[in-house]
């Protein structure tokens, strides 16, 4: 397994978000080999990369980019989703302080690649250092040249806007984002039409994470066969890992899609801390269906994960010992979701409220024994009948959660808290 | 033409119509709260879910597009179960009061419960309290706990009013319907979304808690309010008047018609019924006697009008009918001038002030017949006077007998001088109308007529749509319909024409087709529900 590291290779240096730094080493270089590409040329490379989005739903990012409907006048949007809210997720932070113009020369690829002019980067608005320093970034890269008009002489312009959050989780969703950016409250959009159709203010628009953007200027680089090589046969790549709760090392970890959740939480970040045992681990984000210690041989790529039952969402990983309380970690995430429904689709808007009253009874010792299987049902029932993917997010763990340490939550109801 | 199948029926459909349209024209009505054939398409209450084969899941009908060879399956096990599990999630937090609830007999809730749920409620823990009896307006009250957030309302004040006044607010089940701050929901035509709130968080304020709904009966009118014609339906509660104070009309809702008024009416037709039953309706005939108007008799009221238009001569009588008044009555007033030979004939006084109009429904004329007034020829004849010279005329007392119908002319944009001068100058004022006024006051003999909301007629609105209305109630008093009293007197006057022996208002409307051109081939059965144009 390759010890490459892609994004995080600046991270060790002072100033790595000066542009600068970013330029000693080798960046904006990739810009230059873009311009003298076709657009159409840009995205085939990605395709041939396997590059595919890290921000949750794992999607080809240059199939997204072919989506752009061909020869179309209208004004074209890119839009950069730095809504980092995914409970568990923390690396695109890191991406906007360490390495904010990598994500710049990303953009410019991607908007060459689609043809667009003008990009959005929609900020949590919790983030404000990381708003800060990107905005720094931003204001370095027009004072070189590299956005505005006619970039380094290429005849191609670009603009950013810089858009922050008012911090609902539903905005990292990416038509909800949309809505939010448009000045509307923020409501994910039916679909049809998809936004690379009919996107923010009506116009094609393509909506990529911090992170699948920073991988574009070394695919262009070093070329997709290279980028596709470090991964698995259907994801290219390494990517960030966000590991947090009780290993010895949290933080974020770079690492190829195809190690696995063992060598992650072994290798990479020490183990479990003060020798304890190992529980469960949420792989991907708090959306993610928990798998338990017995199921961490898994690689961390899309597919792999999805083969296991549950998914590489935003790669956050949360690392439980043997000293947690499942039915009060899954109280904690239906609160969560109940707090964050944002309240359209009307299954997810009664049933995360209905859920979280009954989880929150359990862990009062008043849960009775039909309890369990009312959420089980109610989650089954209302999975795929919304809008988004938030229910079905949230879905994830309301089921695995009981399933999988359903003895631990009938004991709990049994001995009324007691034990 | 796509062409698709559902539930087994093959059909066609124009271009563009989603599934929940199309299963209606195939006969099969899809569940749904959030969809509204007016408004944009929202997707969120999810119960419209159909199976569309080669989908993996149910996909709601009011976002998809009928396909070409799409084969639709809504009575699917999976769609019976989607319906029920969505229909559970509507009724979380919904209060089960209905009987305490004024939307209960025609909640939608309820039906489709009824229809589509029938599970055993499993909710169990405190539901979520929200604001209940908000006002939001004069005419709409708002309780939060009962709303679905199917957001019809808040489309509604986007899209069709464009006022804008409604939010949702808060998120997940804190959400809640509101008015943004500094506002509240008093566009002219903000009792729409108290018909489109499929459950009973909007209500009306005029009419909740007077009548239970399973109690009213329904007849089929027309808006009298101005010129649109707006189809509407009369509630009312004949049988148990002392649940609603009396009053005989317990409340206007809108009836489509996609040429009209498609689902909407304004506010002020839809409250503007008062005057049926106020107390300045005319219930008796009235005679003036030593100074004093009493009450007399229909026939003694008929042989004194007869006897008063046979002392004068054509040229001293000045007839002034009103555009408020049906084809029907109108056809009878001009063949009776006609038969009397009277030239000064006319149907039109301007209003005092321009009345409002907008782009969407309200026409500045607030009458209902002006285009059949004018098509059935109420105007001048040969030598004849237009209203305004027979008001002079009478004031000089050229014109002796003046019979008004309906207008107060005290309203009108002429100088109040002047109409003194002349209602004084008449030798022999006759008023005919629903309601007493200061002509009708000054009157020597006074005629009630039934209100539009009290008999059946036709009116002839701004496009020439010929539109029927049919009698909710039965005439107040003595009131008739003013085609009977006209009938009455042409016949009492001698006249032949077949008119004058109607027994019904759809004989004379018979004739007026048989005669002009306009209302060719029209007759109560072709002119159904929704009208039909006039041949210009």
């Amino acid at each position: 397994m390759t010890d490459e590291k892609i994004f995080t290779r600046n991270f060790h240096l002072s100033d790595s978000h000066t542009l600068r730094v970013y330029r000693q080493t080798g960046g904006y270089s990739a810009l230059g080999k873009a311009f003298q590409m076709e657009p159409a040329a840009i995205t085939e490379e990605m395709k041939q990369s396997n590059l595919r989005g890290l921000g949750g739903a794992g999607f080809s990012t240059g199939t997204k980019w072919s989506f752009i409907p061909k020869g179309s006048t209208a004004p074209k949007y890119l839009v950069v989703n730095a809504d980092e809210g995914e409970p568990g997720t923390f690396k695109d932070r890191y991406l906007l302080e360490r390495d904010p113009h990598a994500i710049i020369e990303g953009m410019l690829i991607a908007a060459r690649a689609i043809e667009s002019h003008l990009g959005f980067v929609y900020i949590r608005g919790e983030y404000v250092q990381p708003w800060r320093i990107f905005s720094g970034a931003v204001r370095e890269a027009y004072e070189a040249g590299l956005l505005g008009k006619n970039i380094q002489g290429s005849g191609f312009d670009f603009d950013i806007v810089i858009h922050r959050g008012a911090g609902a989780y539903i905005c990292g969703e990416e038509t909800g984002l949309i809505s939010s950016l448009e000045g509307k409250k923020g409501w994910p959009k039916l679909k049809p039409p998809f936004p690379a159709i009919k996107g923010a203010f009506g116009q094609p628009t393509i909506v990529n994470n911090v992170e699948t953007l920073a991988a574009v200027p070394h695919i262009i680089n070093r070329g997709a066969e290279w980028f596709a090589g470090l991964g698995t046969k259907s994801q290219g790549g390494t990517r960030l890992y966000s590991v947090s709760g009780h290993v010895v090392k949290p933080g974020v970890v770079e690492a190829p899609v195809s190690i696995t959740l063992r060598q992650l939480i072994y290798d990479r970040c020490g183990g479990i801390r003060d020798g304890r045992r190992l529980k469960a681990v949420v792989p991907g984000g708090s959306s993610a269906p928990i798998l338990t210690a017995d199921e961490i041989d898994v690689t961390m790529d899309v597919d792999g994960l999805k083969n296991a039952g549950t998914m590489a969402g935003s790669a956050g990983v949360i690392v439980m010992d043997e000293t947690v309380s499942i039915p009060e970690a899954l109280m904690v995430v239906a609160r969560f979701y109940a707090h964050e429904s944002c309240g359209q689709c009307t299954p997810c808007r009664e049933s995360t409220g209905w859920i979280y009253k009954m989880a929150h009874r359990i862990v009062d010792g008043k849960g009775r024994k039909e309890d369990l299987d009312t959420i089980l049902d109610v989650a089954k029932r209302g999975a795929g009948t919304t809008i988004c993917a938030f229910y079905d997010g949230a879905v994830g763990p309301y089921i695995s959660y009981i399933e999988k340490f359903r003895d631990e939550f009938e004991a709990l109801i049994r001995s009324g808290g007691g034990a | 033409m796509p062409k698709l199948t559902i539930d087994g029926k093959e059909l066609e459909v124009a271009p563009g119509t989603n599934l929940i349209e199309a299963a209606r024209q195939a006969g099969v009505e899809v569940p749904h709260y959030c969809y509204h054939p007016g408004l944009s398409i929202a997707g969120q209450c999810r119960l419209c879910m159909v199976d569309i084969e080669k989908n993996p899941r149910p996909q709601i009908g009011c976002n998809t597009v009928a396909g070409d060879g799409m084969v639709v399956h809504t009575q699917t096990p999976r769609v019976l179960e989607t319906r029920r599990a969505i229909m559970e999630f509507h009724l979380i937090n919904h209060p089960l009061d209905c009987p305490v609830c004024d939307q209960a007999g025609e909640c939608w809730l309820q039906i489709y419960y009824m229809k589509h749920g029938l599970y055993d409620p499993r909710m169990t823990d405190e539901k979520v309290h929200k604001p209940k009896a908000v006002p939001l307006g004069p005419h709409v009250i708002l309780d939060a706990e009962r709303c679905i957030l199917c957001s019809r309302c808040v489309r509604f004040c986007d899209e069709i009013t464009g006022t804008g006044e409604l939010g949702i607010f808060s998120r997940g089940d804190q959400s809640e319907i509101g008015l943004f701050p500094g506002k509240a929901l008093e566009n002219k035509y903000s009792g729409n979304v108290i018909d489109i709130c499929p459950v009973g968080a909007l209500t009306d304020r005029d009419f909740r808690f007077q009548v239970r709904v399973w109690y009213l009966d329904t007849a089929k009118s027309i808006c009298n309010g101005c010129a649109r014609g707006c189809n509407i339906e009369i509630h009312t509660s004949r049988r148990r008047p002392h649940h609603n104070q009396g009053r005989r009309i317990a409340r206007i809702k809108p009836r489509f018609n996609a040429d009209v008024n498609r689902w909407w009416i304004c506010d002020a037709g839809r409250y503007g019924f008062g005057p049926v039953d106020d107390d300045t309706r005319l219930t008796s005939p009235l005679a003036r006697a030593g100074g004093r108007q009493v009450e007399t008799t229909w026939d003694n009221a008929i042989a004194a009008l007869t006897a008063a238009l046979r002392r004068h001569r054509p040229e001293e009588i000045g007839i002034l009918a009103s555009p408020q008044m049906a084809n029907e009555d109108l056809v009878l007033v001009k063949r009776l001038a006609d038969h009397l030979g009277v030239r000064t004939l006319d149907h039109r006084v301007p209003p005092k002030a321009a009345g409002d109009e907008d782009n969407f429904l309200i026409r500045a004329d607030k009458n209902p017949n002006s285009r059949g007034a004018e098509l059935i020829g109420l105007a001048p004849g040969a030598g004849g006077l237009d209203a305004r010279g027979l008001l002079a005329a009478v004031a000089e007392r050229r014109i002796k007998l003046l019979w008004v119908f309906h207008h107060d002319l005290f309203r009108s944009a002429w100088a109040e001088g002047e109409i003194r001068a002349a209602l004084d100058g008449a030798g022999t004022l006759v008023f005919q109308g629903t309601n007493a006024n200061a002509v009708s006051a000054r009157a020597h003999l006074v005629l009630p007529s039934a209100a539009s909301a009290e008999r059946e007629g036709t009116f002839t609105n701004f496009q020439g749509r010929v539109q029927r209305f049919r009698a909710a109630i039965e005439p107040l008093g003595e009131a008739l319909p003013d085609w009977r009293v006209l009938a009455r007197l042409g016949q009492a006057l001698g006249a032949t024409d077949p008119a004058f022996a109607a027994e019904r208002a759809e004989q004379i409307f018979a004739t007026l087709a048989a005669a002009a051109p306009a209302f060719a081939g029209m007759s109560y059965r072709a002119l159904g529900d929704t009208g039909a144009r006039v041949r210009s």
